[in-house]
């Protein structure tokens, strides 16, 4: 059970997946030659496409737009019966009627990132030069690549401002990029989790998840599709390691301890004796059945990628200058993979540029993760946050 | 679920209640003209900060203790965790009309510092603080021979986070020696109410519980 050593692979949801790479249960934005997406490595892909997914209504004077970005593993479907896995939405504690994020108030859109593998344009999709699956010859995307076609959706979509864009993890990541890239349309963001520039520890973290991939013979150089196969192994690795990084220690204690997986002695063996290991090992193998290994390269490697300090001569705050944007920056006292002080020196370029900020640290033990999961104060702090600043934009409840 | 149950304190739902307002909030607002921008350093649970919104003023605040601050996000305010003697450095000159420090001088370690980045971030300052030359501070330590404690400042010497009292005649000093100018002075009485204005200082510094002071940048004379 729940073994990602095994060789035949998980199957289950195989065809699913392959199937929302092209043909999404999602609503889709075509862009053809006469709108090509420019990447930041010099690359214009065209055509590409972009899934999404929305919930509520615009209102008349299109003033209530959420925009959710999602984290690296997630996708657009945040409050919907997922297609490939039959499970809920990975956020639907947060968004739903009622809920901090509520879709009777706001008209909310979660876009497939661009290199994503549920119907955005990644190196899953087919190439049309060639008909067949892009693999590596898929051009490196970034975060602000990501957001340049998010930012063309909602040109489709004839949404000038959004009224918040939000997100945890890489999530967050592409709400700051949003807001150093078009700080006019975005009146208030939401940051969870994140950082304004990948740290040598995550980019470790991600090199370890791409080598185990790499080093899966099934993976082909990328090319898995085409000898039917997929780096189940090497991706279920990846997955594992990462997994790791989401939770803490404390949390790992609590849930598992030292406790025995339906044993009550050891078996003197490699086995999954340890609930931790069980627990690890079917991470891994759920995560294969659903998620596109060459995904999973490209957008590490674009997180990596990311530094918005970089990008304005290495002074952070030069980012944000004059910016009008409400923020709301939220972090988490056990997360170790973005931890507190990356969102301290955020809030130290923003109070810098003389923005409207707030700052909350969550007191939890569940790591980076917390953010997906039920924390009541987290909860609270964004509803407040939101309401305040539909306060300031008009929106009557 | 829950969530949908719960109710929030929020701004604007606050009833309007002057009368529950501490005394010097209410002063402090009274200093701080309509449209201003402000900097609320030490803002507690953000009580001065919704009065100041109420208002019409863009508050922001500093807060040490992570309840404090989450309190005040929670309340839609814009807040963040941070030291009053570390963090203010991060703020650039000018960046906001008035930078207050309500009751909070007395905790930190460098008031003489603090001070002085009050006075750069903010054109002016607004400052309250609570007067160790107090008669029934002063009558507690000559009679009682212990460490003053009063309503307002209960706690003991050993777990007081209030490191650096001073009597308003030792800021009047500190002003002078760093080149502040007091726009305006109060002290409040034990009832929260201001002491007449032409009284001599020194009877301000023992029969005012607490000083309030406006304050701006020299070089217009004092």
């Amino acid at each position: 059970m729940m073994n990602v050593h095994s060789r035949s692979g998980p199957a289950i949801h195989a065809d699913e997946r392959s199937h929302e790479v092209d043909h999404p249960s999602s609503q889709l934005a075509l862009f053809g030659a006469d709108q090509p997406l420019r990447l930041d490595c010099g690359v214009d892909l065209s055509p590409f496409q972009i899934a999404y997914q929305t919930y509520g209504a615009l209102n008349a004077d299109r003033s209530n737009a959420i925009l959710i970005c999602h984290a690296l593993t997630l996708d657009q479907h945040v409050a919907n019966v997922h297609p490939v896995t039959g499970k809920p939405g990975w956020w639907e504690t947060m968004v739903g009627p009622g809920r901090p994020i509520d879709t009777e108030r706001y008209f909310i859109i979660c876009p497939n990132v661009i290199g994503g593998c549920m119907g955005s344009t990644g190196p899953a999709s087919i190439n049309p030069a060639t008909g067949k699956p892009w693999g590596l010859d898929f051009p490196i995307v970034t975060i602000p690549d990501m957001v340049r076609a998010q930012a063309m959706l909602l040109d489709r979509l004839g949404i000038e401002t959004l009224f918040c864009v939000l997100g945890g993890s890489m999530g967050g990541m592409q709400v700051l990029q949003w807001t150093a890239a078009y700080p006019e349309r975005v009146f208030s963001a939401l940051p969870i989790a994140c950082s304004t520039r990948h740290s040598a520890q995550n980019i470790a973290f991600h090199e370890l998840g791409r080598q185990a991939v790499m080093a899966d013979p099934d993976w082909h150089q990328g090319r898995y599709a085409e000898h039917g196969t997929h780096p189940h192994r090497g991706l279920g690795v990846a997955r594992m390691a990462a997994h790791i990084t989401y939770l803490s220690d404390a949390a790992l204690h609590r849930k598992f301890g030292r406790r025995m997986q339906d044993r009550e002695l050891p078996t003197f063996s490699f086995d999954a004796d340890f609930q931790v290991e069980s627990y690890l090992r079917y991470q891994g193998s759920s995560f294969v059945e659903r998620f596109d290994s060459n995904s999973y390269l490209y957008l590490t490697r674009a997180m990596d990628y990311f530094d918005i300090a970089a990008d304005h001569n290495g002074v952070l705050a030069k980012a944000f200058r004059g910016i009008k944007t409400r923020f709301c920056v939220v972090s988490f006292t056990s997360d170790w993979l973005f931890p507190t002080s990356e969102s301290r020196a955020l809030v130290h370029a923003l109070n810098a540029s003389s923005a409207r900020v707030s700052f909350a640290e969550i007191e939890t033990d569940r790591g980076h993760d917390a953010f997906l999961l039920d924390v009541s104060e987290f909860f609270d702090i964004s509803r407040a946050f939101l309401q305040s600043a539909g306060k300031a934009r008009g929106l009557d409840g | 679920m829950a969530l949908q149950d719960q109710t929030l304190p929020l701004p604007g739902i606050t009833p309007h209640r002057t009368e529950s307002y501490r005394s010097d909030h209410l002063l402090v607002a009274e200093m701080v003209s309509p449209g201003s921008k402000v900097l609320d350093v030490g803002c507690g649970e953000g009580d001065l900060l919704q009065l100041l919104e109420g208002r019409g003023i863009d508050g922001r605040g500093i807060e040490l203790s992570r309840e404090g601050v989450n309190r005040c996000v929670a309340k839609g305010l814009a807040v963040v965790q941070g030291d009053a003697d570390t963090d203010l450095v991060n703020y650039p000159d000018d960046a906001f009309d008035y930078v207050i420090l309500s009751q909070t001088l007395q905790a930190t370690r460098q008031p003489k510092t603090v001070l002085e980045n009050l006075l750069r971030i903010g054109r002016r300052g607004i400052v309250s603080f609570p007067n160790f030359g107090f008669w029934k501070m002063r009558l507690q330590l000559l009679i009682g021979g212990h460490m003053p404690r009063t309503e307002n400042l209960p706690a003991t010497w050993y777990d007081t986070p209030n490191i650096h009292f001073c009597t308003i005649k030792d800021f009047v000093q500190l002003c002078d020696e760093i080149s502040v100018k007091m726009e305006r002075a109060v002290a409040l009485d034990s009832f929260g109410r201001p002491l007449r204005l032409n009284l001599p200082w020194w009877v301000w510094n023992m029969f005012g519980e607490q000083g309030v002071f406006l304050l701006s940048r020299a070089g217009k004379g004092r």
